[in-house]
């Protein structure tokens, strides 16, 4: 599997597709158990409220790897991923009910580089609100 | 109570490579809903070029010394880890990770600054294989809520 994106295929201000990734308290659970931190923030109500958080939140390790998806799902071969950097500025509160959370990761080439390169900025929100900021990823594309 | 200051400039190494395991990776992958052949199918990725499974790209959190690459057990840093939350997280991939990859994982605690009330850690990372082949470099901010010493 090589990159199924070239580089002279995308300018700037091409979109990624929009995409929404479901969160459900069980997800928390379950990377909580793979990448193993416990922080019981991550799973339980009462040391989320203990810690004045507004109910249990995503790891944002967990937020990140989502957002990475639109990137590796778009290009394919994830040796394209050079260099991917996020800010958390919001957390993503997870109820413990049928619902959870609804992750929406959208995407556009902001930059073209030398050397086949391309800059994308990741837009990430969830109830409306950016979850990351600062959002970016840097591709190298054949 | 605010974190110890003495440990900034430590750096953190595990006693031991961490070692990149198949099912560990497919694991992770599943949990971040990620069904790429390349994380599930050994020769889906060998057909792809890889030596083996190959790991998502937020994998190599899970190689880092500690909580994050803090001592958080440490009781001397002083840091109580349900008030954490993490603030910045940047990697930049020389290559993919595969199973079967040697990690020797080192962070360093680069500042402890009060920001407010909360506290803002920096740590950068580094990965090398125990053949000297550097995969990747990393850095992590973490805030500590409500623990910088009151402004008098």
């Amino acid at each position: 599997m090589t990159a199924t994106i070239a580089y002279d295929e995308v300018e700037v201000g091409t979109e990624l597709p929009q995409r929404q990734f479901p969160l459900r308290r069980a997800d928390l659970v379950r990377y909580a158990g793979a990448s193993g931190d416990f922080n019981p923030i991550h799973w339980s109500d009462r040391a989320a409220a203990e810690a004045g958080l507004p109910g249990v939140i995503a790891h944002g390790m967990l937020t990140m790897a989502t957002a990475a998806r639109l990137i590796t799902d778009w290009i394919g071969d994830p040796r394209a991923l050079v260099e991917f950097g996020v800010k958390f500025s919001s957390p993503v509160v997870v109820p413990d009910d049928d619902e959870g959370a609804t992750v929406t990761v959208s995407g556009v080439v902001a930059k073209k580089l030398d050397g086949n390169r391309v800059v994308v900025n990741l837009t990430t929100r969830c109830r409306g609100e950016k979850v990351l900021m600062a959002s970016r990823a840097t591709l190298q594309l054949p | 109570m605010p974190l110890n200051q003495d440990f900034v400039g430590r750096c953190f190494v595990a006693d031991v490579p961490f070692q990149v395991g198949r099912e560990h990776i497919r694991q992770f992958a599943r949990a971040v809903g990620d069904d790429n052949p390349l994380y599930h199918d050994v020769d889906a990725a060998r057909a792809a070029g890889f030596p083996d499974l190959v790991a998502p790209p937020t994998f190599l959190i899970n190689a880092m010394p500690g909580t994050l690459g803090l001592p958080t057990e440490d009781e001397a840093l002083g840091l109580d880890y349900t008030l954490v939350v993490h603030g910045e997280q940047r990697f930049e991939l020389h290559r993919p990770v595969v199973a079967g990859d040697e990690l020797v994982t080192s962070s360093t605690l680069t500042s402890i600054r009060a920001v407010g009330r909360n506290e803002v850690l920096v740590t950068t990372y580094r990965y090398d294989t125990t053949a000297g082949e550097q995969v990747a470099t990393g850095i992590c901010t973490l805030v500590s809520r409500g623990t910088a010493a009151p402004r008098s």
